[in-house]
């Protein structure tokens, strides 16, 4: 909403305030000020000139050679390049030392020869946007619709030297959509009074019932329809105020008609209609559902087809506006309209938000239906418009109205006690300041038993229980009075619950073994959804994707922090590891999704890179694995590994991670195909379902005594078929080393040219250790043959 | 004999003085002193003196070995550190190449901004709770007096799965679930959380963004309660000498509603760039919990009243640390997340 502080003034006194200090009332009492815009910024010197000459330019066809009265007597030459300029006008000129917007200074000049003595200007040169602009001067200057004193300076002339405060309203304030509604509002923030326009005009002698008949059979979505009929109307141009006014609320001016309608829609709030009498046609006004299929043309050229729910405007017969929304082409008032009907009405907000969407057409009218109207502003406005047809266009206004109503007009009583409102601030304001404030809304209000009860205006539909007289009373008493208290609430404990402590746990683990948390989008593309998914499902689309890049619900971490490895080694980071928690949406057996926290990890370049040490480490599985490993014996839980495959995974470099023998994740190599694809380097990623680690109990942490008695190593040297697996030997050992042996570890793999072929050499270090005594050579020895017989058997050689 | 010997100490000493080296020094040691050395030898001519003669020379020899043995101990510790400081010369580094770095990882900075937040009220006794991304419309409209049809829902363009079934557009369902849940009992609880509009992602606008909401219900809360936490969370976060002010705002789940600026912490309220030159900063949306919210969740609106609070972390984070493009928080660019490693402290 744009309040020109010029025209506010018409109903409330601003008592001089500056604009920006009137501005920042109203922010601070509920309504924000979004910009305080001046209108005349960049503007100086500029006049009203009359036109007493104007020939083409010899030298240039679009030029014209014009001789400017612009007051105390001087006639100036200014060459012009308009094409609508003309010898008779009214124009405004910038004469030399003028400045326009942009900084740009008039100066004396010459074109082809012949002498300029400044500028005839456009609206947009003054800084007017192009779509307010008449269109008739669209493409040119403008021309004044009156004749004013030649050297009149412009800015006040035209309304210039005003402020425009742009609102930016809160879907409850509907009541501040009008000027009267914000001239409420300052008068209750300045405690001023309000004046609202005084309506008169002459009426004609003969009854609109004489020429127009009025039907509604939608009483529910139209409980209230005024319609008045003026005639003898002459269609012309509004005088400037009219303009000036429409186009400083950010309306562009049309025809007095359309611009009387506008106007009080400005001022009121009140959507207005204005049909062709003539065009009508049938001398009727029928308001009623829309039947299905049925078709109308409205304003803008379009052909909608209608159905049932729609509420239309018909002659009787046909459709001539879609209600509340926007007016049909077919009875649209152009130039040689005489007779005009106006329409002011109350629709029910549902229907007009209904028809509004399905037609994807949004109005000024419109969108104030779907708020609300003020159900005691219908008549009044209907009324002004009579006047203002009557003063601008020469109208005829027939007696009295044809009127449908069936619309609740009453004042909604709130009742609210003091100390209800006090105990809901944490306040102490006294009776008389809340009468005070009260009696400043204008909201009627009687104390009785420590009640308060008010009758609340109808423009402000907003106010409907005890706790919305609160917010009224606080912002107009003022917030900073609040004091600044703790919640008396018993103390609680608080704190995180542990699955939220597991996460941050296994998240500073994870930073601590070198990882970047990254972030990323959980709406992906169809492709990507399920690439890497650990138990893919359907996948989850949404009804009205913006891009087909971001449509689907991802099932996999993975897709995107691949991107942004890729997005990193684009921009030269070659080496990055990244981890992301998130989730991933499954579809489950509820109607909502099945959302499972995972956890996943990229890693692609170097992992340890100490150059000037020689020491650089490309990440590799084994990186990755111990990170997993590591994660878990911090989470207090056991993986193991089993070897795998997955789409885009290199087969033989993937494993599954499995806990308590289910399958929770993976770890795996990017398959050589999918890193060319994505322009990366060798590149490792993990993904596992964090949920499951961290839901699962881990047992109570006992101390184990630390020993006096010494472990006792012994190593191992296997000759093995390549194809064997560590964790295959490792069984075997610790199966048959019994109690004494403590750990075993892998120390060396040799798989090199003095290995025979298909073979490898594996190295084992086993500790022994009794928690009870020291073990002698002997008890070491009986374990170590056990194992070395086991192995011997299991078919592996000893080196 | 008497002569042999001086000549023999003389010699040696001479020989003690110029050692240069530990071995040099040892040599001389076996040379003079050792059981084949000079002055043995003439011990062992002993025998052939005069019985009233070998005291004398015994004593005398004794002198002799007495005086090469401090020499040389005194030369040998000399020697020793001289030894000592040449081996350390040599191992001497050049102190100023790099050290070795330690792998480190961090947060993503907008887990920093959630998690410094979180900490605050935890410690005022809060708990955190959480729901899913994908929501019924009831929870993320309904339960929170947006009505089908009602017109604020047009602030929030969402994603629909189904009629019902959306991403939900801000954390508050999770806040009429706990209501729900908790079945009329008090309430302390944070929220936060990945939340999803119909937005084009540019600049200022990310189509999946965070949140945090904070919500307590109880007996007699009032909005000085609300105005007292909000004070304490801005000088927790932006710095001790912050004044907060409420301005007057609507929210569809809360009535009254307020709007919360802080005072610049930039300029401390003389006007800046970063504060748009009037001296506050816009952070949170709060109110006092509307009583249609209370009563859906099966509150009895009469007996406990409450307050909300929410606020976006990636408005939180570009302000503090000056971050121009909210498009840095989902590329992952290592040199933007990197830049969240130090501690402010
Ligand atoms: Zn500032």
């Amino acid at each position: 909403m744009l309040v020109s502080t010029k025209w506010l003034k018409e109903y409330v006194n601003t008592q001089d305030l500056p604009p920006a200090e009137l501005g920042e009332k109203i922010t601070r009492a509920g309504i924000e000020v979004d910009a305080v815009i001046d209108r005349s910024e960049g503007l100086a010197n500029l006049v009203v000139g009359y036109v007493t000459d104007c020939v083409k330019h010899p030298e240039a066809d679009k030029l014209s050679i014009c001789q400017v009265d612009v007051g105390g007597g001087e006639i100036d030459q200014i060459i012009c390049g308009a094409p609508n300029i003309a010898k008779g006008q009214t124009v405004i000129v910038a004469r030399p030392g003028a400045k326009l917007p942009g900084g740009m200074k008039i100066k004396k000049a010459k074109l082809r020869g012949e002498v300029s003595n400044g500028m005839i200007c456009s609206l947009q040169e003054l800084g007017i946007e192009t779509k307010l602009v008449p269109k008739s001067y669209a493409e040119g200057i403008y021309v004044l619709p009156e004749k004013a004193e030649p050297g009149t300076d412009v800015l006040s002339y035209l309304d210039l030297d005003d402020t425009v405060l742009e609102l930016g309203l809160t879907p409850n304030r509907a009541d501040a959509m009008s000027m009267l509604g914000v001239a409420y509002e300052v008068g209750a923030i300045l405690e001023e009074e309000v004046s609202l326009p005084e309506i008169e005009y002459a009426e004609a002698a003969d009854a609109a019932e004489s020429m127009l008949s009025l039907e509604v059979d939608a009483p529910e979505a139209n409980p209230l329809y005024v319609a008045k009929v003026v005639r003898n109307v002459k269609v012309k141009e509004s005088p400037l105020w009219l303009q000036q006014r429409l186009m400083a609320a950010g309306v562009r001016p049309h025809n007095n008609v359309v611009d009387v309608t506008n106007y009080i829609l400005m001022e009121y709030g009140q959507p207005l209609h204005a049909f062709d009498y003539d065009s009508l046609g049938t001398g009727n006004i029928t308001v009623r559902q829309a039947k299905e299929g049925e078709k109308i043309t409205t304003l803008d050229d379009t052909e909608r087809t209608l159905s049932a729910h729609h509420l239309v405007i018909t002659n009787g017969k046909d459709p001539v506006a879609l209600a509340g929304v926007m007016g049909g082409a077919n009875s649209e008032v152009s130039d040689e309209t005489t007779t005009v009907v106006i329409e002011s009405a109350y629709f029910a907000s549902d229907s007009i938000r209904r028809t509004s969407k399905d037609h994807n057409l949004r109005s000024d009218a419109s969108s104030r239906y779907e708020k609300g109207v003020d159900p005691n502003r219908v008549i009044p406005a209907a009324e002004r418009a009579a006047q203002l047809l009557a003063q601008l266009a020469d109208g005829e206004v027939l007696k009295g109205s044809l009127v449908f109503d069936q619309l609740d007009k009453q004042e909604r009583i709130v009742k609210v006690s003091p100390d209800f409102i006090n105990s809901r601030l944490g306040m102490k304001i006294r009776l008389e300041d809340m009468l005070d404030i009260l009696s400043r809304l204008k909201f009627k209000t009687e104390a009785v038993n420590n009640q308060l009860i008010i009758e609340v205006p109808t423009r402000r539909q907003d106010i409907q229980i005890e706790e919305d007289v609160v917010e009224e009373i606080a912002r107009l008493y003022g917030y900073d009075e609040i004091p600044a208290t703790l919640p008396r609430t018993d103390a609680t404990p608080g704190g995180l619950s542990p699955y939220q402590a597991k996460r941050r746990i296994a998240r500073h683990f994870l930073e601590g073994a070198g990882l970047l948390q990254a972030t990323t989008y959980s709406l992906t593309s169809e492709a990507a959804a399920t690439q890497f998914a650990l138990e893919p499902t359907e996948t989850t689309r949404l009804l009205m994707p913006m891009s087909e890049e971001r449509s689907i619900l991802r099932q996999s971490l993975l897709p995107h922090l691949l991107e942004s490895l890729s997005y990193n080694t684009a921009r030269r980071t070659d080496s990055a590891a990244l981890y992301e928690t998130g989730s991933v949406f499954l579809k489950g057996q509820d109607e909502l999704l099945d959302e499972q926290e995972h956890l996943a990890i990229v890693m692609t370049g170097l992992w340890l890179d100490h150059s000037w040490q020689g020491e650089k480490k490309a990440v590799d599985f084994f990186v990755a694995k111990g990170i997993v490993e590591g994660l878990a014996d911090k989470l207090g839980l056991e993986l193991s590994f089993e070897r795998g495959e997955m789409d885009g995974l290199h087969p033989g470099r993937t494993a599954f991670v499995l806990l308590d023998g289910k399958r929770i994740g993976v770890i795996g190599a990017l398959h050589p195909s999918e890193q060319k694809k994505r322009d990366l380097k060798e590149t490792i990623v993990v993904e596992l379902n964090l949920a499951t680690l961290l839901t699962r109990e881990t047992e109570a942490l006992v101390y184990t005594q630390v020993s006096r008695y010494p472990t006792i190593s012994r190593d191992i040297a296997l000759v093995l078929s390549k194809i064997v697996e560590a964790q295959t030997i490792e069984d075997v050992i610790r199966k048959a080393g019994g109690k004494l042996l403590k750990d075993v570890r892998v120390f060396d793999l040799y798989e090199g040219e003095r290995m025979e072929e298909g073979k490898k050499s594996l190295a084992f270090s086993l500790r022994y250790f009794d928690p009870e005594k020291t073990l002698t050579d002997e008890e070491v020895n009986a374990a170590h043959e056990k194992i070395i017989k086991a192995l011997t058997e299991s078919g592996a050689e000893l080196r | 004999m008497e002569a042999r010997l001086q000549e023999l100490k003389n010699e040696a000493l001479e020989k003690i003085q110029a050692a240069q080296t530990v071995k040099e020094l040892t040599d001389v040691r076996v040379a003079y002193l050792g059981k084949k050395g000079p002055i043995t030898d003439v011990l062992k001519g002993m025998g052939k003196l005069p019985a009233e003669e070998r005291p004398k020379m015994g004593a005398l020899a004794n002198e002799v070995r007495a005086e090469v043995t401090e020499s040389l101990d005194a030369r040998m510790v000399i020697l020793e550190e001289q030894a000592i400081n040449e081996k350390l010369q040599s191992e001497t580094i050049d102190i100023s190449l790099p050290g070795r770095p330690a792998k480190t990882g961090n947060p993503h900075p907008l887990t920093r901004v959630v998690e410094e937040i979180e900490d605050l009220f935890l410690s005022m006794g809060y708990e955190i709770a959480e729901g899913p991304e994908v929501e019924k419309d009831y929870y993320n409209f309904e339960a929170l007096n947006l009505p089908k049809g009602h017109p604020a829902r047009d602030m929030q363009d969402s994603f629909y799965i189904t009629e019902d079934i959306l991403l939900r557009t801000h954390t508050s369902p999770v806040q009429a679930r706990t209501m729900e849940a908790k079945g009329g009992e008090p309430i302390k609880i944070i929220c936060p959380g990945k939340v999803y509009r119909r937005d084009n992602d540019d600049a200022t606008h990310s189509h999946q963004f965070t949140q945090i909401e904070g919500l307590v219900v109880g007996e007699d809360i009032r909005m000085s309660d609300l105005k007292g936490t909000l004070s304490v969370f801005a000088k927790k976060m932006f710095g001790e000498d912050r004044e907060i002010r409420l301005r007057p705002s609507f929210f569809p789940f809360t009535e009254p509603s307020v709007e919360m600026d802080i005072s610049c912490f930039k300029c401390g309220g003389s006007g800046c760039n970063v504060c748009k030159k009037t001296g506050w900063i816009e952070i949170l949306g709060a109110g006092m919990v509307h009583p249609n919210v209370l009563e859906m969740a099966g509150y009895d609106s009469k007996r406990l009243t409450g307050f909300a609070f929410g606020m976006g972390p990636e408005r939180i984070a570009m302000l503090k640390y000056g971050i121009e493009d909210i498009r840095h928080f989902y590329t992952n660019d290592v040199r933007f997340l990197t830049q969240f490693q130090r501690t402010e402290l």
